[in-house]
């Protein structure tokens, strides 16, 4: 058994905090991504769990074990890393073996999990090579290659994709998935890209300033947002947001004005006064519904993207603010035009002065 | 087809070329002399040895009268030992220095920084008070040491410049690996500073070899002079001996001559490695 817990890390270089009280059960077989911006201290608290770095407070538990001051290699983990870090003078071969070598492995043992691995990620034909004679995405597998056949109970995969062209992008994230039914390992993948976190995980962290903002399945973040930084960072292309404000509160709901338009909109009364100063969130996917019970609002288009299957509208509202419409590829919209997005009432969110999501009860229009 | 070759690249070879002539002349002017005979010497500097001015004495004398074998052999063991020492010694501190954030670290940096700007030839009484009370006088060993001492500081620096360009992944890979410190030193770390290791063995090893200062003050007693001294004993103060002097000197150059070329296929890799990068 290989879940991974996470009691109050906390993680600080010199005066700067980059981690606080961060609390986090992986389960075994879970794949769980860590995803954030910049300097979120992501790739931070996966070298912590790698051990790698030492934390400045807090437990690690893997498989029930304590295991803050243990060296990497006795956690049972093995971390494929961004650089790819192949040993640049051994085989690939030698690549893949070359841990096994200390860990009194024998000669045969190696060999067959080196093969075997190999095997797997359609290697076996580039064994004598040096990695310098490697594609990117060759090297990436050696790099998967040489983690897999430590036969960690936890693997860690510090962005791993970053570095490989778009098309191979896509490939070898569906290669890491299939891996992870096949091997049914626990799998931390950190990524600063919210498409491979949508598609590959079981569950999502997502973090920001050294905190964790939210923890769900894809779609629960996707559809449930618990704050603005959650709600901006998940999807694609990011939700709109457009300033509002609470015009008054009955015993049911708040009634809340925004971009010329009115919307009531019933929510848990919460923290919400008269008056409060809130933001709508709408995702530029559900801003071309015409249908009956939706909201207009009225603006004019600065820039068209035609992907085809959509186009991507950026268009400035009467009220002055910037939001994308994720409209029908058909659509003729030209810059410089006047455009009318179109929103359904049950897409929106609502989120206090303070950022956090007020759960809405129920939506109607004024 | 006519090549088309700009001015400033023509400009640029003649000062290489006239650097190497500078550089090659007084090497070549040894070798020719070498095989003259002594009157040949001082008529004609310059010209190659003939038919009639052709002769080994000078070398017949080298073998004959003096314990050349031996200095070659102290020569040889001091530059090889000492070369040995401050590879090992220095790889090992500049990883230790880089790669360890430990309590005096940016301090022992700059103390070893000292060392490259201040020669240590200026210690040179101290360093003969200090190995008279050691008992190391005459022996090669005072020399070795010295030698360590003075090849350390430059080559911390260099190596350990290469070993910051090693990808930190690397390391923690090995780490994640279960790979312990000692080994990602000997089997990842040393690999790939080779360059590196080379050109720290040129600069370090041409000084030692040809060094006449240390071994006259530390060294000096019979069977323990090195060749450069060994020289010394043809040029007399009413006498020389140009025959013998200018043979031993040849034949000094051949052994360090054969070390650079071993080492040189690395050492234009190790400093165009360290210029661009």
């Amino acid at each position: 058994m290989a879940d991974v817990s996470l009691h109050s890390i906390a993680k600080s270089f010199g005066t700067a905090e980059i981690l606080r009280d961060i609390n986090l059960t992986v389960d075994d077989g879970e794949f769980v991504v860590f995803v954030g911006p910049s300097g979120c201290g992501k790739s931070t608290l996966l070298r912590i769990i790698a051990g790698l770095e030492p934390v400045s407070g807090g437990e690690i538990r893997i498989g029930g074990r304590r295991v803050n001051e243990m060296p990497p290699a006795e956690r049972k983990i093995a971390m494929v890393f961004q650089s790819y870090a192949l040993y640049p003078h051994m085989s690939v071969y030698k690549n893949m073996a070359f841990g096994l070598k200390f860990a009194k492995t024998n000669k045969a043992e190696v060999d067959r999990r080196v093969r075997q691995a190999a095997e797997i990620l359609k290697l076996s034909a580039l064994l004598d090579r040096k990695p310098r004679e490697l594609s990117g995405g060759q090297r990436q597998r050696v790099a998967i290659g040489r983690a897999i056949v430590r036969e960690p109970s936890v693997f860690l995969f510090d962005e791993p994709l970053s570095n490989l062209d778009a098309a191979l992008r896509v490939n070898t994230r569906l290669e890491i998935a299939k891996l992870h039914r096949d091997l049914g390992a626990t799998m931390i993948y950190v990524t600063h890209d919210q498409v491979e976190a949508m598609t590959l995980a079981s569950k999502i962290v997502v973090l920001n300033h050294g905190r964790i903002e939210q923890v769900g399945a894809p779609l629960e973040l996707y559809r449930h947002p618990r704050n603005l930084f959650v709600a901006g960072f998940i999807g694609s292309p990011r939700m709109n947001f457009i300033k509002g404000q609470v015009l008054g509160l009955d015993d049911t709901g708040a009634t809340i004005a925004f971009a010329g338009a009115q919307a009531e909109v019933r929510t848990r009364l919460g923290a919400l006064k008269a008056g409060d100063e809130v933001t709508i969130g709408v995702r530029p996917e559900h801003m071309a519904e015409r249908a009956a019970e939706t909201i207009a609002l009225q603006g004019r288009i600065d820039a068209v993207e035609r992907l085809g299957e959509a186009s991507f509208v950026y268009m400035r509202l009467d009220g002055g603010e910037d939001v994308i419409v994720r409209a029908p590829g058909d659509e003729p919209a030209v810059p410089g035009e006047r455009f009318t997005a179109y929103l359904s009432r049950e897409t929106l969110y609502v989120f206090d002065a303070a950022g956090q999501a007020v759960i809405p009860t129920s939506r109607s229009m004024l | 087809m006519k090549a088309n070759v700009r001015p400033s690249r023509i400009a640029v070879h003649i000062a290489l070329i006239l650097y190497t002539i500078l550089a090659i002349g007084p090497i070549v002017l040894i070798l020719i002399n070498a095989f003259k005979t002594r009157r040949a010497i001082f008529a004609d500097p310059l010209g190659f040895p003939d038919a009639r001015t052709f002769t080994t004495i000078g070398f017949d004398r080298v073998f004959s009268n003096s314990d050349f074998g031996l200095y070659f052999f102290n020569s040889f063991t001091v530059t090889i030992v000492s070369l040995g020492l401050i590879i090992l010694i220095g790889a090992m501190a500049a990883w230790a220095l880089t790669e360890y954030r430990f309590w005096g670290n940016t301090l022992l940096s700059l103390y070893l920084a000292i060392g490259i700007m201040v020669p240590i030839r200026l210690g040179s009484v101290s360093i003969l008070q200090m190995m008279v009370e050691l008992n190391l006088v005459n022996t090669l060993t005072a020399l070795i040491l010295v030698y360590v001492a003075q090849g350390l500081p430059l080559a911390i620096l260099i190596l350990g410049e290469f070993i910051q360009q090693i990808p930190k992944d690397l390391r923690d890979a090995a780490r994640c690996d279960g790979v312990s410190e000692y080994r990602i030193f000997g089997s990842i770390i040393l690999p790939l500073i080779r360059p590196a290791i080379a050109t720290v063995a040129v600069f370090t090893m041409v000084p030692i070899w040809n060094d006449l200062w240390f071994p006259l003050i530390l060294a000096p007693g019979d069977g323990k002079q090195t060749v450069t001294l060994g020289v010394q004993q043809f040029i007399g103060q009413y006498v020389t001996d140009w025959n013998a002097v200018l043979a031993s000197l040849t034949l000094a150059i051949a052994p360090i001559l054969v070390l650079y070329l071993l080492f040189s296929r690395y050492l234009v890799r190790g400093l165009t490695a360290g210029a661009v990068k």
